[in-house]
């Protein structure tokens, strides 16, 4: 039962020394974010280091990382409980040294269960660890509670059974919740809930006279699935003894309520992403307010950091062998961006950009939260050099291009997952994993049969069956693979998300949305480099047609070199480009649920492993099985005219085509950033300014050496908080599967002497 | 564009960060005379062979990356040695500070000489060119031709040259163990930099073993196989020597 407090407030006095009328009258935190932001030109020495609390309770939470890593990769399960934003009764760390409090269950690393999407993704994550889900449990979803993942199958059709077995789709989100939809958690904190619930009881009422067709009742249900999960949130506050109904009345608070809003989605859902937002220039402007009134000090605010990152670290979902080795390491994408600059052209740093940086150093490098920081070249220099000092300590940031993005998306966007970007509260994304390119061109060649199961996967055509293959002939059967391709992915997608808007409805992310919400239906693209190569290779060198016993072409041998993508040569980068367009052309043909608009990614995130294991012989030369590259990487190895050569194939993708983002993953031996740090600093500073400049997207930095990263190999306990960028998110190095291991260890690693 | 000279190139490396200032895109030509033993880069002493550019050529093929540049970065010609192809470097130099490039130049001065045509030449180089980086090899004449099969005199009287028309100066030491490693020598050497006025860095660049490979591939005996490449503690004695922290540029 949800407790009543009456404890009277008043808006004046929560809301004292704000300015700004519009965020006021109606929920529009960006208003309230410009109204009242202070941009900050200084450099990092104002940091603190961490408190003594902080150092005991990330003890604690190393020793727990520990026991969970001797355990085999989780520590405790619930088995009966299902979770939901109400579901469980306080847990702490350490509650007397903790400034922020909540976790998913009543202790930490304690993995919930959420079986709305699955109740079999339930059964065999719980299987692989030892646990058994309660039977009862089993048999309430799967007989009587349908769930998202039986909704999905029910409807797809043989053909996209096939296509996802062989892989030419994967990682599709039809047995988990799909994630990158970002609730605005900012909202909890500045307007409370009884001011949130009554908006969105206004957007239901406004709907009354409505004609009650099938779009206008979903719209309903759907606000009233979200005024329960606001309720449903407000109990959440009373469990841990917080009044959410009002606005936070300081930073502590703030920091808080908006966990809490955040807390509540990652207990009601297992999405692959579950991203925070754009947060730290949020709370900074609270923080400013108490340092003034001389409520708190800049130990403190640090402190409030530290924690409260510390909580975003301890995100864990229960998960699948089969799930880690798509996507490795155990990651959640807590996405958090930071700095970027406003659309009246102020930069956004604020002291809290600084803050969260430093949550590195304070408690040493992790993969979570995913910090990315919106890179302009109007940023401050102190800025810049303060992300690159720590890019380089840590290999643990990413930087996207908000020169680039802004025009999009405005100047209060977050990242969902790696790369999507989408205005805060406003859109959100139906994520759709991503299509093999590599293996649609072997089933160009090879009359839709699959080159490694031989099953007529796509609808036959006539096979190429010429000794040497011909550019024209290639491409012309190669778009009529991908046109196969791109309505057959789209169909999927569309019983997806119709599945699971349907069984496993993120209503508290969706509370803290606007009711009218943008939707975007997020194709991706995997193997892109190697289409790109083998494409190359069929126009500019003569590649040959070695075929098995029942004709079906399983090698090629190459006569002669060719250009390869990620070496600012246009004679491949050009395919590359018009790769892009094509298949992007292509998925915008056909209609999505809910009308979504099309997008797509150029992003593997670690799952470029597994598709390359999945695909044969690839006419560029590279054998079956092996990894392709992640992301819009060029393959490894073959970008041999250095790094800015490779950085400039990768930006001349265009953004526009790729709206949901370009990754792009870049790793430098420390040394050939320069030899003093100052110098790194500065030449790395300069040199993301300069992939901006030129177009890129994304990139991962990772300044490493390939000899720490052996060692690591070697002597994983020794390293427990080694971080690597992979395509999109950190990882916790030594957490990765013995072959993703290997792939990091294969890449470029930039050298100059 | 006819009659432009031709620049022979062994390589180019997109993102150079050690060469100069900044970020560079380095060029390094074909053909030297000297014979250094430690030399990282024999593939770069055949006098035939490389990529022949034409200035404006090899300027466009660098322009693709001036965004990467920012404020300090820009061209560093090194080779090689560079002063072999001095008519195309005047050309090429020309360009690149038409364009607003900032242009550095990496040798090691042993072509340079008072006589003519090369004098009249160099000077006419020298008002293209923002920053020269100068191996000083030995400073002992004697042991400086047995080391590099060449005396040091040219290099030194360039040394002083530059310091005389007051060009920006980046000094290198490339520290051998057993070679160019005696305290002795570096005294001296420290001496002779010391009167130089327009010296911004000076650099020790500890004797590595990386380019060795390359001596097996091209048949050509290495003379420092059993010279490790010099402890920390020697690094930091030269450089104290040396007083490289005094030209620390900001």
């Amino acid at each position: 039962m949800e407790k009543q407090r009456t404890e009277e407030f008043s808006l004046e006095t929560i809301w004292d020394g704000f300015t700004g009328k519009t965020w006021k009258e109606e929920i529009d935190v960006r208003n309230f974010i410009q109204s009242n932001y202070r941009p900050y030109d200084g450099n990092e020495s104002f940091l603190e280091g961490p408190t003594k609390e902080t150092e005991a309770l990330w003890a604690q939470v190393m020793d727990l990382n520990k026991k969970e890593r001797e355990a085999g990769g989780v520590l405790d399960m619930d088995t009966d409980v299902v979770s939901t934003i109400t579901s469980h009764g306080p847990g702490y760390l350490s509650k007397d040294k903790e400034k922020v409090v909540g976790f998913q269950t009543d202790e930490p690393f304690k993995r919930s269960l959420q079986p709305f999407g699955g109740i079999r993704m339930s059964e065999i994550a719980a299987e692989s660890y030892g646990y058994e889900v309660d039977p009862f449990l089993s048999h309430v979803f799967r007989d009587w509670r349908k769930t998202h993942n039986q909704g999905v199958f029910d409807a797809y059709t043989p053909e996209m059974r096939n296509a996802r077995r062989t892989g030419i789709i994967t990682g599709l989100p039809d047995a988990y919740g799909r994630g990158r939809i970002i609730g605005d958690y900012r909202r909890v904190a500045l307007y409370g809930l009884d001011r949130l619930i009554a908006e969105k009881e206004a957007d239901k009422s406004n709907t009354d006279k409505a004609m009650m067709n099938e779009k206008m009742i979903r719209k309903r249900e759907e606000i009233s699935d979200q005024l329960k999960a606001l309720h449903e949130l407000k109990e959440l506050g009373n469990i841990y003894g917080f009044d959410l109904s009002r606005p936070a009345q300081n930073a502590k608070e703030a920091f808080q309520w908006l966990y809490l809003g955040y807390l509540a989605a990652v207990k009601e859902q297992n999405g692959a992403a579950m991203s925070l937002g754009r947060t730290s220039t949020f709370l900074d402007i609270y923080i400013e307010r108490d340092l003034e009134n001389g409520t708190m000090t800049e130990v403190e605010a640090q402190e409030l950091v530290d924690h409260f990152v510390m909580k975003l670290r301890l995100v864990k979902f229960a998960r699948t062998p089969e799930y880690n080795e798509l996507f490795s390491g155990d990651p959640t994408w807590v996405t958090e961006v930071i700095a970027g600059v406003g659309l009246d052209g102020r930069h956004m740093v604020t002291k809290n950009s600084f803050r969260f940086l430093n949550t590195l150093t304070n408690l040493g490098p992790a993969p979570e939260p995913n910090l990315t920081v919106l890179w302009s070249t109007k940023l401050p220099q102190s800025f810049k050099n303060y992300c690159s000092r720590v890019s380089i300590e840590s290999s643990a940031i990413q930087y996207e291009n908000d020169d680039m993005m802004r025009e999009e998306w405005g100047d209060d966007y977050g990242i969902a997952c790696c790369v999507s970007a989408m205005p805060i509260g406003k859109q959100m994304q139906f994520f759709g994993a991503r299509a093999n390119l590599a293996k649609a061109l072997l089933y160009a060649i090879n009359g839709g049969v699959d080159e490694k199961s031989k099953a007529q996967v796509a609808p036959e055509f006539r096979p190429i069956t010429s000794e040497y293959l011909d550019y024209d002939e290639v491409t012309q059967k190669y778009d009529q693979i991908l046109d196969w391709l791109a309505e057959m992915y789209i169909n999927t997608l569309n019983i997806i998300h119709y599945m699971h808007d349907k069984y496993s409805y993120e209503s508290v992310e969706m509370a803290l949305h606007d009711s009218d919400v943008a939707r975007t239906m997020a194709t991706g693209i995997a193997g892109f480099s190697v289409a790109v190569d083998s494409l190359s290779a069929i126009k500019h060198a003569k590649v040959k047609v070695i075929r098995d016993e029942d004709g079906l072409a399983v090698d090629y041998e190459i006569e002669g070199d060719y250009p390869k993508y990620g070496n600012d040569d246009d004679r491949v980068d050009d395919i590359a480009v018009e790769l892009l367009r094509s298949f992007m052309n292509k998925v915008r043909q056909f209609p999505t649920y809910r009308d979504a608009t099309h997008t797509t990614s150029i992003l593997t995130i670690t799952s470029n492993v597994v598709y390359g294991k999945k695909t044969g012989n690839t006419p560029d030369g590279r054998r079956a099985g092996v990894p392709f590259a992640p992301g819009a990487n060029p393959l490894h190895g073959r970008d041999t005219n250095g790094a800015l050569a490779s950085l400039n194939s990768v930006a001349k993708l265009p953004y526009k085509e790729s709206l949901d983002g370009i990754s792009n993953t870049f790793s430098i031996v420390p040394k050939a950033l320069g030899k003093e740090d100052s110098v790194q600093q500065n030449n790395l500073s300069t040199m993301l300014d300069g992939y901006v400049k030129t177009g890129g997207h994304h990139l991962n930095v990772n300044a490493l050496n390939r000899e720490t990263l052996e060692d690591a190999m070697e002597h994983p306990e020794e390293y427990p908080q080694l971080t690597i960028r992979v395509s999109g998110y950190a990882v916790n190095f030594i957490k990765l599967t013995k072959e993703q291991q290997m792939d990091v260890l294969r890449r470029t690693f930039h050298d100059s002497l | 564009m006819t009659d432009s000279p031709i620049g022979y190139v062994h390589s180019t490396e997109s993102f150079g960060s050690v060469d100069g200032p900044g970020i560079r895109f380095v060029v390094f030509m074909q053909g030297c005379r000297m014979r250094c033993e430690f030399c990282h880069n024999p593939d770069t002493w055949n006098m035939g062979g490389g990529t022949p550019y034409a200035p404006q050529e090899l300027l466009d093929k660098a322009l693709k990356y001036k965004n990467y540049w920012g404020e300090e970065g820009g061209i560093t010609v090194s080779g090689g040695e560079p002063l072999l192809h001095i008519d195309f470097l005047i050309e090429f130099f020309k360009l690149a500070k038409a364009a607003g490039v900032s242009v550095s130049l990496d040798t090691c001065g042993q072509p340079f000489t008072y006589d003519e045509p090369f004098f009249s030449r160099f000077e006419e180089l020298m008002k293209y060119t923002d920053l020269v980086l100068m191996d000083i090899k030995h400073i002992d004449n004697e042991i400086h031709k047995k080391y590099t099969m060449h005396p040091n005199t040219s290099i030194l009287d360039m040394a002083n040259y530059l310091s005389e028309i007051g060009k920006p100066m980046w000094l290198r030491h490339v520290l051998v163990p057993e070679r160019s490693d005696y305290d002795e020598h570096l005294e001296r050497l420290s001496a002779f930099i010391e009167q130089l006025d327009s010296v911004e860095k000076v650099e020790i660049l500890p004797y590595h073993r990386l380019g060795v490979y390359k001596y097996e591939q091209l048949g050509i005996p290495y003379k420092l196989k059993d010279i490790d490449p010099p402890t920390a503690e020697r690094v930091e004695n030269a450089n104290r020597i040396l007083k490289t922290h005094k030209y620390q540029t900001q």
